[in-house]
């Protein structure tokens, strides 16, 4: 079999054509690898290799009638465990949801299977999407392929080790405030955030509804635009989910990237921005630059209050989110709580770990009688000044290209004893969040210990074509290893 | 900011967490440091700003679906999932008293 650790879908579609390996003898590849390494990962809390297997043979019979096969047909995948996979545990990282079998399956997760994909398991993250590290799992932290000692990012850390650490050459993540550019540009892959709408969050597990986005993971832009091309699209389960129509982005992708403009937002390159990081990301403008992109300096004014915006909003959503884990109907129920107000206390003090706790304190208390107006209300007006910096700037430039984070992976443990900290680290990935539109991290080489580091490409509304073809012209120009 | 221990045992009970006494002191403290933090957001004048709670691409035109019956779970698959189901239902501490 050709490396199992670098392949991908176009691979994978060539190798199967020529027979060189079947859809099962993969699935049963990536199964064994991923379990053999697992203690040491960290990156699946569940494998699935009954679906997996049965995914598999579909797509090898498929082949064997000489019928035709998905874009994804027999493509490895990972999916992260906020994501509903119908009669497989859908835990969220949190002891709330440990022994939670998902009735259903999300949108996305039917939308990869008809394309063709095997998933192979759920992947690790921050409890309920929740961090930036993926410390905050219930169960076990990650660890970056690139450096074991240091953190994956988060909150999608798992989905993003196992592109990068050879365990799956697709994965599909969730994105609220950075949770899968950020632990795409800690670990070395290609992580997507679509423009709020463009995928359905039906089957995501809650977090903040206005925020939360799924998108995927990959080694290579065209994968992800294979991946983000299968699960886009209206869906009448999801009243966000936009109607607007999908182009064919993989089928479109061209490295043709002359004359677009590029803002350099002079906020995203100023105080905090590590050398290590700065440098190399203005080489991958320079880059374009030399594509025949033209860089122009742009500013984003509301781009310091954006951490104080986002944190009021997405805890305010989460408190109403996780209010429906009662211990009665799916999550975790306390043994031996004399009434029902004591059961559902000790259900919930037993069930979420500290980071959601200190999330639900804070969106209850923004959210409380004589505090609405000061917090919730004046994080949602400036919301909106955030948005118009976004719209005004996409007036006179095609797309956006900054850093995904201040500094590379840190070591685990480094810095969970600070929230604020760590909640300050989101500062260049929120503001697209709140802005609701498109957002890719592409390596750019890495930092002089080898810590991989992330260019982020953000476009307006609907506009991932023009993203994905400044990401592959990237790539294809040797951007990625900087 | 201040925040006081009693204010967020307030809030705790609102969202029916229990916290020991530690819990209570350390989120005391991350709570009026994040809310010490977001205070910058008052140096902004946002008169005459519509608050943006929503990322609404069809504005309003977003079309509500015609409220029809659609596919739904039966009794069985939703009752799978709750850790105390009993005679077609989710069982409870009791809340009345006979």
């Amino acid at each position: 079999m050709d490396d199992f650790k670098q392949l991908t879908v176009d691979s994978i579609r060539a190798g199967l054509r020529a027979k060189r390996f079947s859809a099962r003898e993969l699935a049963r590849e990536a199964l064994r690898v991923a379990e053999a390494e697992n203690r040491a990962s960290g990156v699946y809390l569940s494998f699935t290799p009954e679906r997996a297997l049965a995914a598999a043979d579909r797509v090898d019979a498929e082949l064997a009638a000489g019928a035709e096969i998905g874009p994804l047909a027999g493509v490895p995948l990972a999916v992260k465990d906020v994501i509903m996979t119908r009669g497989e545990k859908t835990t969220c990282a949190s002891r709330a949801l440990e022994q939670f079998v998902a009735p259903y399956d999300a949108t996305a997760v039917e939308r990869v299977e008809r394309a063709g994909a095997v998933i192979v398991g759920k992947t690790n993250c921050d409890e309920f999407a929740m961090g930036s590290s993926n410390e905050n799992s219930a169960f076990f932290p990650v660890r970056n392929p690139a450096a074991p000692d240091r953190v994956p990012g988060g909150s999608s850390g798992g989905s993003a080790a196992a592109v990068a650490g050879g365990y799956a050459p697709i994965s599909l993540g969730s994105d609220t405030g950075g949770s899968i550019r950020q632990p795409a540009s800690f670990c070395g892959a290609v992580g997507i955030m679509p423009t709020y709408g463009r995928v359905s969050r039906y089957g995501l597990v809650a977090f903040a509804s206005s925020l939360d986005h799924i998108g995927p993971f990959s080694r290579t832009v065209k994968d992800s635009a294979l991946l983000l091309g299968s699960i886009a699209g209206p869906d009448p389960l999801d009243s966000t989910a936009a109607s607007a129509p999908v182009p064919d982005y993989a089928g479109e992708l061209s490295a043709q990237v002359r004359g677009l403009k590029i803002g350099i937002p002079k906020e995203y390159y100023g105080e905090g921005l590590e050398h290590a990081v700065g440098t190399k990301v203005r080489a991958g403008v320079d880059l374009l630059r030399g594509l025949g992109c033209e860089p122009v300096e742009i500013s984003l004014p509301h781009t310091r209050y954006a951490i104080a915006s986002y944190y009021l909003i997405c805890t305010a959503e989460a408190s109403s989110n996780l209010a429906r884990y009662d211990g009665v109907r799916y999550s975790r129920r306390s043994e031996g709580s004399g009434t029902l107000r004591e059961m559902y206390r000790n259900s919930r003090a037993e069930g979420f770990g500290p980071e959601v706790t200190r999330r639900i304190i804070l969106g209850t208390y923004v959210l409380s009688s004589g505090y609405y107006d000061a917090y919730y209300r004046k994080a949602q007006e400036v919301r909106a000044l955030i948005a118009r910096d976004f719209a005004e700037a996409f007036e006179t430039v095609d797309a956006i290209i900054t850093p995904v984070s201040p500094f590379p992976a840190f070591k685990l443990g480094e810095k969970t004893s600070d929230p604020l900290q760590m909640y300050l680290s989101d500062i260049y990935t929120i503001t697209g969040s709140l802005a609701g539109i498109a957002g890719m991290s592409v390596p750019c080489g890495t930092t002089p210990e080898g810590l991989p580091i992330g260019m982020q490409i953000l476009t307006n509304h609907f506009q991932e074509q023009t993203m994905l073809n400044l990401g592959h012209a990237f790539e294809q120009a040797g951007g990625f290893e900087g | 900011m201040k925040i006081t221990p009693e204010e967020v045992q307030h809030i705790a009970a609102l969202a029916n967490l229990r916290l020991s006494g530690a819990d209570i002191e350390r989120y005391t403290q991350d709570l009026e440091e994040i809310l010490s933090y977001v205070d910058q957001l008052n140096e902004l004048d946002t008169s005459g700003v519509e608050p943006m709670a929503q990322v609404l691409h069809e504005g309003n035109a977003a079309q509500l679906r015609t409220d029809e019956q659609g596919r739904s779970f039966d009794q069985q698959t939703a009752l799978r999932c709750a850790p105390l189901p009993g005679e077609g239902h989710f069982k409870v501490p009791r809340v009345i008293e006979r």
